[in-house]
């Protein structure tokens, strides 16, 4: 039985104000508050609303419909203080138990192509918050805009999670079929999930495009094309942003309906739904090579719309180089503002490529890269006197001592854990008594590794 | 296609812009377009211009018949002319001028440049043009600038062929506004007679319709480009100043330039960075204001004023600055920031100029925005990916902007103009279908 398996992305940033270069080191807030309020109601009202009453009606309407979602961290702030009745929507959808949260970098960044450990660090946040709000801890993730590698995936697969969506780029698959269950070459553990970008684009992009050929397209004629796939093609990822219900294609052009009508349809050509988790439970007919980066944005479908002009490389470079200080800081307001600078489409308002129009405050890409750099020059400035101007020499090698010890303390963790599985082998009655006594000098063992950190602070 | 050229200015005799827009034009439709011969009358050649074009001298054309032998004309003429074409202009005087000031051989003497008695050059080169009319073959007029709107308007009279005129500046981007009513008029007459205009950018474009109430239909914007360096100012190496960086203002220093907003915003920078020198180049007569204002901000140790740059001493200029900026109030076309671009420096321009219309890879800021304007030299000189990104990319995008291609799409307008109706008599859908033809950012 063919199953679609529809995911949908929320994810707002966090603007940032217009910054001159004489406010470095004056002005330490880098928001826009009115911009932020004004957007992401305004996507609320138009969209967000109306396309989760839909989703909800639907779940309550047929209950084999499923479908699956991701928060990014900056997104979920923003609704949190600006639109909550967003989550209020949300939470009512979780209550159907017919949705599943997805894991992603709490600040839709790009910490996976620079830097593990915050990216992991970024990515138990988000867990966390996800546990937190809904109740479930996700075991599937997402990465920022679908950014996939064969090194993330090792990444990811070593976090623990089962399985990852990613973009069905040609340039990975060339005669393969997106329509299978793929996993990661580096670590055959972790599923992957493929999009279909044709039929994804069809409703992300096209759908109220009167010059495409297929205008207008409805859910019998899209939901035909899937009935149509070669026997045993039966996963159909339609991966898209949630934004496309009322941003990217009007509400005035009946997506609505056009979503409202594919659950009937689709059981009449007995087409089914499924989560990630669910299709993740099946076997992989294969592993995928991707050595070099994917993602679901442009042409390209590569990571050249973030980093592919020197501007570009040179604030991501400026940026993850304080990744290692950021993260043991433990400064709360240095890692907020953090989260909300290294949100992707700060880097994208700064793309060079023909075609992209839409920048926020900004008029060109060389505005957006100065205003960029002007806070992240103060926000430097701030965490570097965190450390009370030591070199930075010298904090590299405390940082890399602090990692070290930690690594040490893992393995030792390990070996206890091994060792005490071996004691139970061979003493199983005596373990029962000993095993409270022995998780005691466990933790006293992890303090010293914090210490360290302490020190830094 | 013969065309018959006004112009005031031609290298190398070279007092502003106008000179360097001529040459270009004009080369660029010998290089591209081996039908055409273009017959250039200047006030007073100096006898060095370049011989891709015929050039004829209005100072050696007579309007008042004088008898004289044939060595005798052949000794006092300079050699880009032979007498043959002296006799030939002397058949063709049209009416009695042996009351005006004229020489042994019948001809009037032009100071050249911008001399006090402008107006009176302006009238006597219409006078000779309406000989040249006269005596020439030619398919279309083209005049450039105001100055020689007259002479044109007087040949079409004469000849009846089609009139372009060439705007390369107007009265209102000089004044902000406040016009001379002698220069308006003059301008105002030739577009009235004018059956193609073709202005330097969108900007004058719409300063010509909306001041010189033209028809929309037959005014066209017909950027400038720039001729690739000459080897010798391609190897001018660009200076590295170490830790510090320069960052230069090159024009006259006058309120059309807007040295003003340089001062103020180089101000602003000053009191973050101790790294960044000002560099004023140029004349003007808000010289001394500018000098004044810059020690009354305290800043005038970080701002030097070299004077006016000329030839290659503009170029070294260009290479050794790391950031060039044009604050301009209203700027017709602008070529400077098109050289800088060719000399690998990043350049910030404000939005009233013309080029920033087929530029993309420059730094655009409104001129009165001083803190934008800051904003974007302290940027430049901070971020080594800014700077590397622009001084790359312009390069690239000013080496796309050649003199050749302008000159088809003024070949396209003559084409127009000889062959088709009136512009004013087209419907508005075919006028667009033409604009969109020649329009530089095509398929960019």
């Amino acid at each position: 039985m063919k199953k679609i398996c529809l995911y949908f992305e929320i994810h707002q940033i966090i603007h940032l104000k217009r910054y001159r270069f004489f406010d470095i080191g004056r002005d330490h807030y880098y928001y826009d508050d009115y911009e932020n309020e004004r957007s992401i109601n305004d996507i609320a009202e138009r969209s967000y609303v109306p396309a989760l009453q839909t989703l909800i009606q639907m779940c309550k309407d047929y209950p084999e419909f499923r479908v699956a979602f991701s928060l990014s961290g900056c997104g979920l702030e923003q609704l949190e203080f600006h639109a909550p009745q967003v989550l209020d929507l949300l939470q009512e959808l979780n209550a159907t138990g017919q949705v599943e949260f997805l894991c992603e970098p709490y600040s839709h960044g790009l910490a996976s192509l620079a830097n593990e450990e915050s990216f992991a660090a970024e990515v138990k946040h988000m867990s966390d918050t996800i546990y937190e709000k809904f109740g479930k801890r996700p075991t599937i993730f997402r990465n920022s805009s679908l950014i996939y590698n064969d090194d993330i995936g090792a990444q990811v697969a070593a976090m623990g999670f089962k399985g990852m969506i990613t973009e069905g780029a040609k340039q990975v698959l060339g005669w393969k079929s997106p329509h299978y269950i793929y996993s990661c070459a580096a670590d055959p553990r972790l599923k992957l999930l493929l999009r279909d970008i044709k039929l994804s684009e069809d409703i992300t992009e096209r759908f109220s495009r009167q010059d495409w050929s297929e205008f207008p397209l409805f859910a019998d004629k899209w939901l035909d094309w899937i009935a149509s796939t070669p026997e045993g093609e039966d996963i159909i990822n339609i991966f898209g942003e949630l934004v496309t219900f009322g941003i990217l294609q009007p509400l005035s052009s009946n997506i609505l309906d056009f979503l409202k009508a594919i659950p009937a349809l689709a059981k009449e050509r007995g087409i089914g739904f499924a989560l990630p988790s669910e299709i993740c439970e099946q076997e992989s007919v294969g592993t995928l090579d991707v050595p070099y980066s994917i993602s679901w944005v442009d042409e390209e479908r590569d990571t050249s719309c973030w980093l592919g002009n020197v501007m570009q490389r040179e604030a991501f470079n400026k940026l993850y180089s304080i990744a290692d200080r950021v993260r043991v800081c433990g400064d709360r307001r240095i890692q907020i503002d953090w989260d909300s600078l290294q949100a992707s489409n700060n880097f994208r308002f700064m793309t060079t490529k023909p075609g992209y129009q839409y920048r926020g405050i900004y008029d060109s890409p060389y505005d957006a890269f100065t205003n960029y750099m002007n806070i992240l020059g103060d926000f430097i400035a701030r965490v570097n006197n965190l450390y009370g101007g030591a070199d930075n020499e010298e904090i590299d090698g405390l940082i890399t001592l602090i990692k070290n010890q930690g690594d040490e303390l893992e393995a030792k963790d390990k070996e206890i854990e091994r060792l005490r599985k071996k004691l139970e082998k061979y003493n199983p009655t005596e373990f029962e008594e000993e095993s409270s006594e022995e998780a005691e000098p466990k933790k006293v063992a992890k303090k010293p590794g914090r210490k360290p950190k302490a020190k830094k602070e | 296609m013969k065309v018959l050229m006004f112009g005031w200015e031609f290298p190398p005799k070279i007092y502003g812009g106008l000179a360097v827009a001529s040459y270009g034009i004009t080369k660029g439709m010998v290089d591209g377009q081996p039908d055409a011969e273009v017959t250039f009358c200047l006030p007073k050649p100096t006898g060095q211009e370049e011989k891709f074009l015929r050039i004829i001298g209005m100072n050696q054309v007579p309007i008042v018949y004088r008898d004289h032998d044939y060595d005798y004309v052949k000794n006092r003429l300079p050699d880009y002319m032979t007498p043959e074409e002296y006799y030939n202009f002397r058949n063709h005087i049209y009416a009695d001028f042996s009351y005006m000031n004229v020489n042994d051989m019948g001809c009037m003497e032009f100071a050249g440049g911008y001399p006090g008695n402008l107006h009176d050059e302006i009238n006597n080169f219409s006078i000779i043009a309406g000989v040249i009319a006269r005596s020439e073959q030619f398919d279309i007029i083209h005049a450039h600038d105001w100055l020689t709107y007259p002479a044109g308007v007087h040949a079409k009279m004469v000849s009846g062929k089609p009139l372009c005129i060439h705007v390369h500046a107007t009265d209102f981007d000089r004044s902000r506004g406040k016009v001379n009513p002698t220069v308006y008029s003059i301008e105002k007459n030739g577009m009235d007679h004018a059956d193609c205009i073709m202005c330097v950018s969108e900007l004058t474009r719409q300063t010509v319709i909306r001041e010189y109430h033209q028809d929309p239909r037959k005014c066209f914007a017909i950027h400038n480009a720039v001729y690739p360096l000459p080897k010798d100012y391609l190897d001018i190496p660009r200076v590295d100043h170490g830790k510090e960086k320069v960052v230069t203002f090159l024009g006259r220093i006058t309120m059309q330039k807007g040295p003003e907003y340089f001062i103020e915003a180089a101000d602003l920078v000053c009191q973050r960075s101790k790294n960044i020198r000002f560099c004023f180049a140029g004349s003007g007569d808000k010289y001394w204001e500018m000098v004044d204002l810059a020690a009354a901000k305290g800043i005038a140790d970080r701002c030097h004023f070299p004077g006016f740059q000329r030839g290659k001493e503009v170029y070294e200029c260009y290479k050794a600055s790391d950031v060039f900026v044009m604050p301009s109030v209203s700027e017709p076309f602008g070529i400077a920031p098109l050289e800088a671009m060719q000399c690998g420096t990043p350049c910030i321009i404000s939005k009233q100029s013309g080029c920033g219309e087929i530029l993309d890879k420059v730094i655009k800021v409104d001129y009165w925005d001083i803190n934008a304007m800051a904003d974007a030299i302290y940027s430049l000189c901070t971020n080594e990916g800014l700077h590397q990104y622009l001084a790359e990319e312009g390069l690239k995008e000013v080496d796309k902007i050649t003199w050749v291609n302008v000159s088809l799409r003024i070949r396209r307008l003559y084409d127009e103009c000889i062959w088709g109706k009136a512009f004013c008599d087209r419907s508005w859908e075919e006028v667009e279908a033409i604009r969109r033809d020649i329009d530089p950012m095509k398929g960019r």
